[in-house]
């Protein structure tokens, strides 16, 4: 900025300026977002979240699945051809373990977040897709719904089988989780036999860069990955994108302790400020009101070893029909909670 | 072998034919006809079959050079790795690697046509970042954060060189998954425990393999035309704890930090048998994909994993045939 050469005063009234524009934005953002209006708001709605949430606790048989169709929906779990003879595929993958945490499944994908899936029939009833979504809110939930929806509200349901951070294999118990809830690490070779073996994989290709995003940066996308597009080019599989709507505000995150993240070995490490006041419950998620879009499947072809540039592209289409989806969504929804 | 033909012997040397692996091996192929075995070994074979020839020498001595030069040789089945991680170091490596190299270079100048190393699928190591099928060409990374199994990696390669060094020698590695049975192995004795520990939290698919199955693999690898890397499994993984479960076993639950820091303590004051580093093997996978060695050696595991389980603890097993046998420790 500053040009050699320059006088004094011209400098001066070059640094006055910019800080009255700085300024005038500043007082034109806070108008624009009248803080005491939109606190309000949203305490009106978190008020009307919660008495929905315990009208339904109330009353669980309203939302509870009975035994029967539970019975019917593991039986799609079990037609998995990989079962050995104690009931676990050579990924960890136990139907069983399934059943017994869906009940906490249940509760999330009813109560708390009260799923609103649109869609669901664009996800196909069998053969190989690659369900590819944004990622969002500190905490993987998002994709835990995604896989309840086609578990839950899908008929015939479809299993999932998504593609995790081998920081999750590192973590004690949440590993184990994953692992039998049909989870992978991602890694390419894993997901390119799961799919040729014609099941369902679901990918974020934003990686932890999606999920600890901090809240100023809310459903704005970060750079996709391009490795599910080569594999889908390889094996020729169709793919599904999908817009989570809702996660993003779940915890509030205002940064990420990047150092401190190094140091552990830890992909991220989030900052949320409401730590200050519940400690380490700041990373409960609140109950906000997840709605989420299944697009149609859209198939791509193409040489998987490509230059970088080509694949960028078809990428960027992909991206762009889960920004649509995204928008649809937003414009669709009347506030966070409800 | 149906009918008894007055053909020429085939001639195998087994090394390490005391060890629990060359005695199955070495019965399994005492039952055929016109089979004429050698075994190489310093340690004694107290229940060694009649015609079965042994040489108690070091395979690096001058005198086993000798037996290759006299009699022509039709395999060698190269069992005869030490991996016992409270022998000094030096002897371990010395042993194992010049051994390998040594009964290579018999092979190549005395035109044995074929040799069988049995190697382990220990040495890809386990990663936090382990595919679930890992195929024989992953990187050899065992070694990382486990110095001792070195070795084992080291005289896997040196075999890998001899595919190009000595083309015209049939070269079989063969990467088994955890064995068990009688053997004298990490994981045989690890179930063998009142109380195995177990890393809190964590719970990895483990594969294992009776140890009739990897000796049928062993021979099925001396067919002619057969040559490469095989991975070698049993029928299907499962979970640690299932593992343990059935072993009827209860599991010692350790937090994972704590753990490794207890068990080296505890190994160097001999409570211990295993090193620390082993523990990482009850926190990752190491699974292997065993495809090749069921489409080129057409094998197919013959035992469950149960049946496994109970070999390493001397329970009664019916074998496949159908024959009941009891099989007492030691």
């Amino acid at each position: 900025m500053t040009q050699r050469g320059d006088s004094l005063e011209a400098r001066i009234g070059r640094t006055a300026r910019a800080a009255r524009k700085t300024a005038g934005q500043l007082v034109a953002a806070a108008e624009s977002r009248k803080p005491q209006r939109l606190v309000s708001r949203l305490w009106e709605e978190f008020t009307e979240a919660s008495s929905e949430v315990s009208a339904l606790l109330k009353d669980p048989n309203s939302w509870r699945i009975a035994e029967s169709e539970i019975e019917r929906r593991s039986q799609h779990l079990l037609a998995n051809k990989n079962l050995g003879e104690h009931g676990i595929d050579p990924f960890g993958f136990s139907p069983e373990y399934v059943r017994k945490v869906l009940p906490f499944v249940e509760f999330m994908h009813r109560v708390w977040f009260r799923v609103e899936n649109h869609g669901l029939d664009n996800v196909p009833a069998q053969g190989r897709c690659l369900l590819v979504a944004n990622h969002s809110g500190q905490l993987p939930f998002d994709g835990m719904m995604i896989g309840s929806s086609l578990l839950l509200d899908r008929d015939p349901p479809r299993m999932i089988r998504s593609m995790v951070e081998k920081f999750a294999i590192r973590t004690p118990l949440f590993g184990t989780f994953c692992m039998r809830c049909g989870q992978v690490t991602g890694l390419p070779d894993n997901c390119r036999r799961l799919l040729e073996a014609e099941e369902s994989v679901m990918v974020f290709p934003e990686g932890a860069r999606g999920i600890s995003k901090p809240i100023q940066r809310r459903y704005q996308m970060t750079a996709f990955g391009h490795g599910f597009m080569r594999l889908a080019l390889e094996t020729g599989t169709p793919i599904v994108p999908i817009a989570v709507v809702g996660a993003e505000e779940q915890i509030i995150n205002v940064g990420n302790a990047e150092t401190l993240a190094k140091f552990l070995n830890a992909p991220t490490i989030p900052l949320p400020p409401l730590a200050l006041l519940l400690g380490p419950l700041a990373m409960v998620p609140a109950p906000v009101k997840y709605r989420i879009y299944f697009g149609e499947p859209m198939s791509f072809e193409g040489d998987p070893n490509d230059d970088d540039a080509v694949i960028a592209k078809l990428v960027a289409e992909v991206k762009g029909a889960i920004q649509d989806l995204m928008d649809r969504g937003l414009r669709e929804r009347a506030g966070i909670f409800i | 072998m149906a009918r008894r033909k007055r053909t020429k012997k085939t001639r195998v040397v087994i090394t390490g034919i005391s060890g629990r692996l060359g005695q199955v091996l070495t019965r399994r192929l005492h039952r055929m006809d016109n089979m004429e075995v050698i075994g190489i070994d310093r340690r004694r074979f107290p229940q060694r079959p009649k015609d079965v020839e042994h040489l108690r020498i070091d395979i690096r001595r001058k005198a086993c050079e000798d037996l290759f030069r006299r009699r022509r040789v039709d395999v060698i089945f190269h069992l005869g790795l030490m991996h016992d991680p409270r022998r000094g170091s030096d002897e371990h490596h010395s042993w194992n690697i010049l051994g390998t190299q040594r009964i290579f270079d018999y092979a190549q100048r005395h035109g044995v046509p074929k040799v069988v190393l049995l190697s382990s699928a220990d040495v890809y190591g386990p990663q936090d970042d382990n595919p679930a099928f890992l195929s024989e060409s992953a990187p050899l990374l065992g070694a990382l954060g486990f110095p001792q199994i070195r070795d084992l990696i080291s005289v896997d390669m040196l075999a890998q060189s001899y595919f190009w060094r000595a083309p015209e020698i049939e070269t079989v590695v063969l990467r088994p998954v955890h064995i068990l049975g009688q053997v004298d192995n990490a994981l045989s004795n690890y179930l063998r425990l009142k109380r195995p520990p177990v890393l809190f939290g964590f719970d990895p698919m483990m594969q294992v393999i009776h140890e009739e199955d990897v000796i049928t693999a062993v021979m099925a690898a001396a067919k002619p035309g057969i040559r490469g890397i095989f991975n070698v499994a049993g029928p299907y993984g499962l979970p640690l704890r299932q593992l343990v479960e059935l072993a009827g076993a209860e599991a010692l639950e350790l937090p994972h930090p704590v753990a490794p820091i207890l068990v080296r303590q505890a190994h160097l004051l001999r409570l211990v048998d295993a090193p620390a580093a082993e523990l990482e093997y009850l926190r990752y996978a190491v699974t292997v994909d065993d495809r090749r060695a069921r489409e080129l050696l057409r094998f197919t595991p013959q035992y469950s994993v149960s049946q496994a389980v109970d070999a390493a603890l001397g329970r009664v097993v019916t074998d496949p045939a159908g024959q009941a046998a009891v099989q007492s420790p030691g």
